[in-house]
């Protein structure tokens, strides 16, 4: 393995397909810019962050398909809007990690604090610890598998995606959800405005095997989950229905 | 000698005017409150209250049309690599495109880039119509996120943190389905048909210390090119321009209770606020109190009509101001030729505030392929580039017959109230006074 400082050395000297990235010795601007610098096709296509040291906007906006590894805990924002790259922390997250993320897939090794995969439009958010409030808040598309709980006032207003729970859901899972699916195999304190149980169809079930499976999730089965969704009546504004919200 | 009792006049009563009894008994009608758009309509003290003193002896006037008085502003000097040159300091609001129709939102950049000045993107994120038509742009972050994403975060020219707006300071929004079309539901992730409730408050961050990593991230994002704008309505304009400042902003948009919106509640729109004229002294105080007047831009942004409203903020403290209503205007919004219409709507030209019923005459502010042909962008675009010319002109004007060779050199000496109100909330004298009232504090 390589050790490059890309603060220091010349991109025609760093043709090897690993680098390694020290927190530590270079600044968090050098990393990120280094990531953005990538062309299409480039051979750097591993990544290694050491020293994160709870920094905040660590690899965000990657737009090429590498893998990247976290080694420690980050501040906010780790891997917001990442566009098909595969990024590991190993350590947990602060708030908002893959915020808006459009595709490839983040994993967080340890716990997620609030806003996990906020506004995510696509591509696999796996947090293998617990996540705190709001995960997957005003979700359009991503799809996050959490192995431990989640905290309340998840799935607030999720739009799309699939948001999958091995543990429990606290207060108000999917409040004024729009058509976001959610798939708790614990238990839910209890469920937001417009947001009800909903019968496991075959193809739910074909669905959450896919997630799990892209999860690495082998210990759970799609039939030990409950659906949650939409009630589709706070759709369009009807007076009687006040006292909802 | 008979006598008799003569009538007395019919007498209405003030407090339950015309307006108000119609507004109770629509109410009671419907059960539900009422549902516009634009400003607020409400009398409050505005740049009619102020005038300029003009040159005499004390200073001397610089000669119209030979004299230069320039115009150009700078936005986002603080921190982007990229900061954005106007050529005049009369920026184009953000309007989304959802409560606007494509033609509208490519006339508003075809004639923003003909003056010289740069249009905004709004809540559903950004069209290839306006990038395309535009050459400065401005890439609204919103609390709904919609269609927002890393490829046209880098795409614009700058960035707005919307964080309030004048109409509704702490309210979000709705998009009723009405005006929700296959592509309007596409951008949005939402499906065809259903009200869209746009967020108030943003997702992933609150307060000033989270805006401040919120605002690391996007620079980080975009490689520190961008300026980052942080938008607020008129709630408390000292401190939270303090806070955008401290959070990092290259520049604050501040936006009075005239600003305009697509759809809210009559009641939000006419009783949440401060007047315009009310926010800019003390938005311009916390600047300079951080030593960052002129260092942060500020846009004033709330019922700007002409160009002595321009220089009446400018002369204020503000580096620019933005226009939403007056824009729509200008490409053609409550034109009297469409008055049989606005009848059938039960309204008047000039009235005509339904906005989010998507029924617009002026093909506006719909998404109705028949209503939305009557807006030639091309034609539309170039009314607008007018407009905007017309009113950087008369804002030249006055700043010459104050002695100022620079839009930027306007200031409040140069400036009296023609009411107590007035002069308290702009900080100036009162007419024919040096007295200025409401000094101490905001």
């Amino acid at each position: 393995m390589n050790i490059s400082n890309v603060a220091t050395a010349p991109s025609r000297e760093v043709n090897f397909a690993q680098r390694v990235f020290d927190l530590g010795e270079s600044s968090l601007r050098e990393l990120n810019q280094a990531l953005h610098n990538l062309a299409p096709g480039s051979n750097e296509n591993a990544w290694e962050v050491l020293n994160p040291k709870g920094s905040h906007s660590v690899a965000v906006g990657v737009d090429q398909p590498i893998s990247i590894d976290v080694r420690g805990s980050v501040g906010y924002y780790c891997a917001g809007m990442n566009d098909g790259a595969t990024i590991t922390v190993h350590g947990s997250v602060g708030p908002g990690v893959g915020e808006n993320m459009m595709s490839g897939s983040i994993v967080v090794k340890g716990d997620a604090s609030q806003y996990a995969g906020a506004t995510g439009r696509g591509g696999l958010l796996v947090i293998e610890g617990n996540a705190s409030s709001r995960c997957g808040i005003s979700m359009k598309g991503i799809n996050i598998v959490v192995r431990g709980n989640i905290g309340h006032m998840s799935a607030f207003m999720a739009q799309s995606g699939n948001l999958v729970v091995l543990g429990d859901a606290g207060d108000a899972l999917g409040d004024s959800i729009y058509e976001a699916r959610l798939f708790v195999r614990g238990k839910v304190k209890s469920l937001g405005a417009d947001c009800i149980k909903k019968e496991m169809r075959p193809e739910h079930i074909a669905l959450l095997q896919n997630l799990l499976d892209r999860a690495g999730i082998k210990d759970a089965k799609p039939e030990e989950f409950t659906r949650y969704g939409s009630a589709r009546t706070l759709y369009n504004f009807n007076i009687d229905n006040a006292d909802a919200y | 000698m008979t006598y008799h009792n003569p009538p007395t006049t019919p007498r209405k009563s003030a407090t339950f005017d015309d307006y108000a009894m119609s507004e109770i008994r629509r109410a009671a009608a419907t059960g539900i409150y009422d549902i516009r758009g634009s400003g607020a309509k409400r009398k409050v003290p505005h740049f009619d209250d102020l005038l300029f003193l003009g040159a005499s002896i004390s200073r001397y006037p610089l000669e119209g049309y030979r004299e230069r008085c320039d115009t150009s502003v700078v936005l986002g000097s603080r921190h982007a690599r990229k900061p954005i040159e106007l050529k005049i300091p009369i920026t184009i609001a953000g309007m989304s495109f959802g409560s606007l129709s494509g033609p509208a939102k490519e006339a508003l950049g075809r004639g923003a880039t003909i003056a010289g000045t740069s249009t905004t993107t709004g809540d559903g994120g950004m069209t290839e119509e306006e990038r395309g038509h535009s050459k400065t742009l401005v890439y609204q972050y919103l609390p709904s996120r919609y269609g927002m994403n890393p490829r046209d975060l880098r795409r614009a020219d700058a960035i707005e943190i919307v964080v309030g707006q004048g109409a509704k300071p702490g309210g979000g929004g709705m998009l009723l389905g009405q005006k929700i079309s296959d592509r309007v539901a596409e951008m949005r992730t939402l499906p065809k048909g259903i009200d869209q409730r746009s967020a108030c408050r943003h997702p992933d961050w609150t307060g000033p210390d989270d805006l401040e990593i919120k605002i690391l991230e996007i620079r980080e994002i975009t490689d520190w090119e961008k300026p980052i704008y942080v938008k607020v309505g008129g709630a408390r304009p000292y401190y939270d321009t303090a806070l955008a400042v401290k959070a990092g902003a290259d520049v604050v948009v501040l936006d009075g209770m005239q600003g305009g919106t697509a759809a809210t509640q009559e009641v939000f729109i006419e009783h949440v606020g401060q007047p315009t004229l009310a926010c800019i002294r003390p938005a311009v105080k916390a600047l300079q109190d951080l030593g960052m007047h002129r260092k942060v831009q500020l846009i004033v942004s709330g019922g700007i009509r002409n160009g002595a409203d321009v220089a009446k903020a400018l002369a204020l403290g503000a580096d620019a101001v933005s226009i939403g209503t007056a824009a729509l205007i200008a490409l053609g919004d409550n034109d009297p030729r469409w008055e049989d219409e606005y009848q059938k709507l039960g309204t008047t030209a000039g009235a005509y505030d339904d906005w989010h019923e998507g029924k617009d005459p002026a093909g506006i502010t719909t998404q109705d392929p028949e209503l939305m042909k009557r807006v030639d962008p091309v034609v539309a675009g170039r009314r607008l580039a007018n407009y905007l010319k017309v009113m950087t002109l008369e804002a030249q004007t006055i700043a010459r017959a104050c002695g100022k060779n620079h839009l930027h050199n306007l200031e409040p000496e140069d400036l009296c109230a023609l009411s107590i109100e007035a002069a308290a909330m702009a900080g100036v004298p009162l007419a024919g006074t040096n007295w200025v009232p409401g000094q101490g504090g905001f």
